[in-house]
């Protein structure tokens, strides 16, 4: 295994948390990236503007002039609109975080795109207390700083450079912490985690049966360990020709034997099947081999 | 159920899971306890779907009778099939789906408006009589603000200026003509256009509070120096106008929505204090453990004064530019304060008191 990949399994590792369910099973979860929370919010508030721009070009068409506001208090129609201008102005900014984050998803559509979700730190009910309190500091954590940018903030000077020293801990919080928290998930009590979701894949044993073609004695078998039937899985899973007859040349190395071309599919499932036989008899009792070196 | 009828149309019938293969067909002993096994996975999933889109009305009877038992086949064939298998595909797919059915089960059990009914009866009362001390504190240095506003201005005018941003003071500045600053108590004459502008006063404010809260996290400081600025401008318009000798009318046009208004900023100040108070003295407890026990209180305090901030804003918007009469206009601020008090001390739930 190369530097990188270890790096990076190494730094996978770190962002591993269990979770015990009231059944005492323990689950595994996985904190979300950064840079994935970070995406989220940005299809977000792409999301938001979109919607936005929408309602103008729809009231536009429909019409209404948004420049002259004192005109819209002119007739009922009018007041109308600008209630619901200002309320959607409003709402996208407060209501839109809350309402997504409070359904069965707990997760708004950007952050269920990226397949994470909001989730109670400690393995606690999320309650509705705790959404509304991390939306309510994202106010400072993302819309003021925006706004800052936007609004050329730094010509101010002293303060100027005082606010943006002081937006700049809300906005880095989350890389000052192991569970990635922003402000308003410490205060709130949550975290993000990953959310995926999982298809069932076929039985790998219901394959023909192969068993009289090839017999795999007890030392063939005790030559590799979990991980190597694991990689194994995923090269049949993913069923690619070339990389299938490159694992099976590999093994027949490992294992001293001489085997011709054309056949590698069927050595390999056999193969696969009777190491993971082998190895679950030894998990029933109580032996385990993680892979090949152990 | 009417929706049971339903699936006897084939059109809305659901696909029946059926066992993938012949259980005895298949070589290993785990691979057949999967395939004994999966055909409750399948099912548990389809429920979890149906609940994860906000359609549980999709689920027939049999499954939601069903799905607590549905949920604890699987995590046991989890905790199983981690001991006996090896198939790293089978493990992924139900540790997805015991996390994703888990988080359905045990889950938030209230829908919204079951939260609100809560929330109005006895919840915020609740939460706000348990920050009293945070309100002593914000309510003090609001009034240390005014004070200081005035006190300021008294001494030297010129601070009027740095107190109170250009566009709001609007003429209403130290040695105006009393006429003038008469006329902007005054009531508009119509109603025309006022919505529109209690709807952008509710939102503005609320905005304002909003931040009071969340800058409570840096130990409560930047909350407690937005109060004082706050209130240092109501404090040099409250000079402008007694000079003027329009004190009275000035207090009775503030406090029709002001009593609400400042009584809303009080409690985001509040809980905005209580964060910044709890994480810089934690006690007993870690510092995330007391963050996260006052942020939970405090957004129950920051909803209920969003709810005010609405009431706020129609005060405002319509009863102070339609109401002319400055006695009128503080009996309503004084009828609004004494409301408030009473809900806040009165409001309490049987049989869910103290936590």
């Amino acid at each position: 295994m190369t530097g990188v990949q270890d790096a990076i399994q190494r730094h996978t590792a770190r962002r591993e948390r269990a979770l015990v369910t009231p059944e005492g099973l323990s689950l595994p979860l996985r904190i979300a990236s950064r840079g994935s929370r970070a995406a989220a919010l940005l299809l977000d508030l792409m999301f938001l503007c979109g919607g936005f721009i929408l309602f103008v070009v729809f009231l536009v068409a429909i019409g209404i002039n948004l420049d002259s506001m004192n005109g819209l208090r002119q007739s009922p129609a009018g007041e109308l609109i600008g209630i619901l201008f200002i309320l959607a102005l409003f709402f996208s900014r407060y209501g839109y975080f809350l309402w997504f984050e409070l359904g069965a998803r707990g997760a708004t559509p950007g952050k269920r795109l990226l397949g994470i979700r909001v989730a109670a730190r400690g393995g606690q009910r999320l309650t509705t207390e705790m959404v509304i309190a991390r939306n309510l500091m994202r106010d400072v954590e993302v819309f003021i700083p925006v706004f800052f940018l936007l609004g050329n903030g730094f010509d101010a000077g002293l303060t100027g450079g005082a606010a943006f020293v002081w937006l700049a801990i809300f906005v880095l919080f989350p890389f000052c912490n192991r569970d990635a928290l922003r402000a308003g998930d410490l205060v709130a009590g949550t975290f993000v985690i990953e959310a995926p979701r999982a298809k069932l894949q076929h039985a790998m044993s219901l394959a023909p049966d192969h068993r009289q073609t090839y017999r795999f004695g007890e030392a063939e078998l005790s030559v590799y360990g979990e991980h190597e039937l694991q990689v194994l899985e995923g090269v049949l899973r993913i069923g690619n020709e070339e990389s299938m007859q490159e694992v099976a040349e590999a093994i027949c190395r490992k294992i001293g034997w001489d085997m011709g071309r054309g056949d590698e599919r069927e050595f390999l499932t056999s193969f696969y099947a009777a190491l993971r036989a082998h190895l679950e008899s030894g998990m029933r009792f109580g032996k385990r081999k993680k892979d090949k070196h152990s | 159920m009417a929706l049971d009828y339903l699936r006897k149309i084939p059109w809305f019938r659901q696909a029946e899971i059926a066992p993938s293969a012949e259980i005895e067909a298949a070589s290993l002993r785990s691979d057949r306890f999967r395939l004994e096994r999966e055909v409750d996975w399948q099912r548990l999933e389809r429920i979890v779907t149906a609940l994860e889109k906000g359609r549980p009305g999709r689920i027939s009877d049999d499954d939601l009778l069903d799905l607590p038992v549905l949920y604890r086949k699987a995590t046991s064939s989890l905790a199983v099939a981690r001991e006996t298998s090896l198939d790293a595909a089978a493990i992924a797919y139900l540790e997805a789906l015991v996390r994703r059915a888990w988080f359905q089960i045990y889950g938030p059990r209230e829908t919204l408006t079951g939260w609100m009914r809560t929330f109005l009866g006895g919840g915020w009362s609740r939460a706000v009589r348990a920050i009293w001390l945070d309100i002593c504190i914000a309510l003090f240095f609001m009034v240390a603000g005014t004070v200081v506003g005035w006190l300021l201005v008294s001494r030297e005018p010129d601070w009027f200026y740095s107190l109170v941003p250009g566009a709001m003071a609007d003429g209403r500045v130290p040695g105006a003509d009393p006429e003038v600053l008469r006329q902007s108590l005054d009531p508009t004459a119509d109603a025309n256009g006022l919505s529109v502008f209690a709807t952008y006063l509710f939102s503005n404010n609320t905005g304002v509070a909003i931040l009071a809260f969340a800058l409570g996290f840096a130990f409560g400081i930047p909350t407690l120096l937005l109060l004082i600025s706050n209130m240092a401008l109501l404090g040099a318009m409250l000079f402008v106008f007694v000079e003027a000798g329009l004190g009275y009318e000035f207090v009775a046009w503030l406090s029709v929505h002001g009593t609400t208004e400042l009584g809303a900023i009080l409690l985001a100040g509040a809980a905005g204090i209580h964060v910044g108070r709890s994480m810089a003295f934690p006690g007993q407890r870690t510092v995330l453990a007391a963050a996260q026990g006052a942020g939970v209180n405090a957004a129950q305090v920051m909803a209920g004064a969003t709810v005010m901030l609405v009431v706020a804003g129609l005060l405002e918007g319509f009863v102070r530019q339609l109401v002319g009469d400055p006695s009128a206009r503080l009996a309503i601020g004084g009828v609004m304060l004494a409301f408030w008090c009473l809900y806040f001390a009165g409001m309490r739930r049987r049989g869910r008191q103290a936590e």
